[in-house]
């Protein structure tokens, strides 16, 4: 709390109490509890689009900046989700490494079977 | 719309920071310049919270920041928007698991002190015909049955009280040997303590305490014109020339636990500062704790309302000096300062006023559970036996009697966190009940708990690396 200060061991108890009935709880944040800034914009692949990977602005995929094969990183590298695709950082780093350039080389990226 | 008004609290400063004191949940808050003005803006009557908001924007804070400490004030229950009466206090856990046993080896004494709540004229027990003195099978009894009756919990506490426990030495000792084994057996740790009147403490005796660790208390009132005016013999003699060599003598051997002083208060001794300066000064105790007399108010010992008065100023007083020694991270003895600072430093809230029938019980010599020491032989008050175990169907109706929900007169009280309508034992001589809170001493303990407040919030403001003394949890 930035307004009052908690002193005794009761306080204390409170205020982690308060931290984690009403504090914003943030998915794939590192470190401790965040500072508390506002507004806050929350982070990661569901509210951030990398720009056009997914459709142009004409709803078709003829115009994109990048080609969709993009999306495929987009889960390995930048954000792992390990649900859908293999993770780049333990178990297949290698899993792209015969795929040079997405838009001609997809092909190559074969299925796992952990 | 939310409407807010002020919860229930007690304001105070210290080393010129302002403090909440959190009723009932007993958290201590500091106050910034913001949230000072979101009190002081709702002390006017209750408001809605976007008007209050803007209220404060035309004071001139920043909006967000001061939504925000709306927020965090709401949040910590320092603002309300309900009915303004805390929520009902929850029952303890039932069965409780028992912490300390106090055993009441003899209930035979060499003195005769006027104010005695056991021999006295307001005594409760009915000692005639039964046990004197505790045999060596009820204790050790007593023992299995702290051992048993105590799940969870990692430490245990023995007491020997009396009459004059040292009357009884020969059971005490065979008591802690078999209790040290009993509780290395059960994986627990246990420590000891009793309480004297010093007259049968000989050099063995003291080597003995010393030896296994024992924490002593003596029960002294002071230098010798006012030990002696109720700390008397049957005969009438004083107890002060016989008892202050022993004491130097216990002090100069006894250092493996601290020693401390126990003063009864009564109208014939007051000077609280002098006492303090006898005890702690001349004869050395390590600590020194007070406690007026408790009786009936038509006794010509019992302290008065100007009486009380006046030792809440002399407390005060100590206190400063206590504070003082505290703020250059100096031991003081003035226990009553350091009892009170470990409960506001831990925030308790109690839904009891102390133990009594929960975590501690009282054994008598024949074995008879009581609520405490103090119950001890007072067959109305008896929790069952240490052969047949707790009656928990009259420890159940005790303990509802004194629980806080019971006391509507403390409902509105600031300082029932720490109180919780005082000691049985002093309702029931005062007003026939445990389950009524002592109404002669509210203004006494308001008073007091302010004064601690206020050395508790100048040591958080100036020194709070000395509240950290009070970290260490007293039970395990």
């Amino acid at each position: 709390m930035k307004h009052i200060r908690a002193i005794n061991r009761k306080a204390v108890r409170i205020e982690e109490y308060v931290a984690a009935e009403f504090g914003d709880i943030v998915a794939l944040q590192q470190g401790g509890p965040p500072a508390p800034t506002r507004p806050h914009y929350p982070m990661g692949c569901s509210l951030v689009f990398s720009p056009g990977w997914e459709v142009d602005s004409t709803g078709g995929t003829a115009g994109l900046c990048q080609p969709v094969e993009r999306d495929l990183y987009d889960c390995y590298i930048s954000c792992f989700w390990p649900a859908q695709v293999p993770d780049h950082l333990n178990n297949y780093p290698d899993w792209t490494s015969k795929c040079a350039s997405a838009t001609k080389d997809w092909r190559n990226i074969d299925l796992v079977f952990p | 719309m939310t409407t807010l008004r002020l919860g229930e609290f007690h304001e105070f400063s210290g080393g010129g920071q302002d403090y909440l004191y959190l009723v009932p949940s007993g958290a201590i808050f500091a106050l910034d310049e913001l949230s000072s003005a979101v009190i002081q803006t709702l002390r006017a009557g209750e408001r809605e919270r976007l008007d209050l908001v803007a209220d404060l924007t035309t004071q001139g804070f920043n909006y967000v920041e001061a939504e925000e400490t709306v927020a965090e004030l709401y949040q910590s229950r320092a603002l309300t928007n309900g009915h303004g009466y805390a929520d009902e206090v929850q029952p303890a856990p039932m069965p409780f698991p028992l912490q300390t046993l106090v055993l009441n080896v003899t209930n035979q004494c060499n003195l005769s002190c006027k104010y005695c709540y056991e021999f006295g004229e307001d005594r409760l027990a009915m000692p005639e015909g039964k046990t004197k003195f505790m045999d060596e099978a009820t204790a050790f009894a007593a023992v299995d049955f702290l051992l048993a009756q105590s799940p969870g919990r990692r430490a245990v506490h023995l007491t020997f009280f009396g009459g004059e426990t040292l009357m009884n030495f020969k059971v005490v000792r065979a008591t802690i040997d078999y209790a040290r084994q009993q509780a290395h057996a059960a994986g627990k740790y246990i420590d000891f303590s009793l309480t004297t009147n010093a007259t049968l403490l000989t050099e063995p005796v003291i080597e003995y305490l010393a030896e296994q660790h024992v924490g002593v208390t003596i029960s002294i009132d002071g230098p010798q014109e006012m030990n002696d005016q109720l700390r008397v013999f049957s005969n009438g003699q004083g107890s002060y020339e016989m008892i202050a060599p022993k004491i130097k003598a216990l002090l100069a051997k006894h250092r493996t636990r601290p020693i401390a002083a126990r003063v009864t208060l009564t109208s014939q001794v007051v000077d609280v500062k002098k006492i303090y300066r006898h005890l702690k000064d001349e004869l050395g105790f390590h600590e020194v704790g007070f406690a007026p007399v408790t009786t009936s108010p038509v006794r010509l010992y019992a302290i008065g309302t100007n009486g009380l008065n006046s030792i809440l100023e002399q407390f005060t007083a100590l206190a400063e000096e206590y504070l003082e020694c505290a703020l250059r991270n100096e031991h003081h003895g003035f226990s009553n300062v350091s009892d009170t600072l470990a409960e506001l430093h831990a925030g308790i809230s109690k839904a009891h006023p102390c133990g009594a029938g929960l975590g501690l019980l009282g054994v008598s010599p024949s074995g008879d559970i009581a609520p405490c020491h103090r119950f001890v032989d007072a067959d109305a008050h008896k929790l069952g036996t240490i052969q047949t175990g707790i009656d928990r169907a009259q420890q159940a109706d005790f303990l509802e009697r004194g629980h806080i929900n019971r006391k509507p007169e403390c409902l509105t009280c600031w300082a029932r966190p720490v109180c919780s309508g005082g000691c049985y034992h002093e309702a029931f001589v005062r007003y026939g009940d445990t389950g009524q809170a002592n109404l002669h001493y509210c203004d006494w303990i308001r008073g007091w708990t302010d004064v601690c407040l206020r050395v508790y919030g100048e040591l958080a403001t100036r020194n709070p690396q000395f509240l950290a003394h009070f970290d260490e949890r007293k039970t395990l």
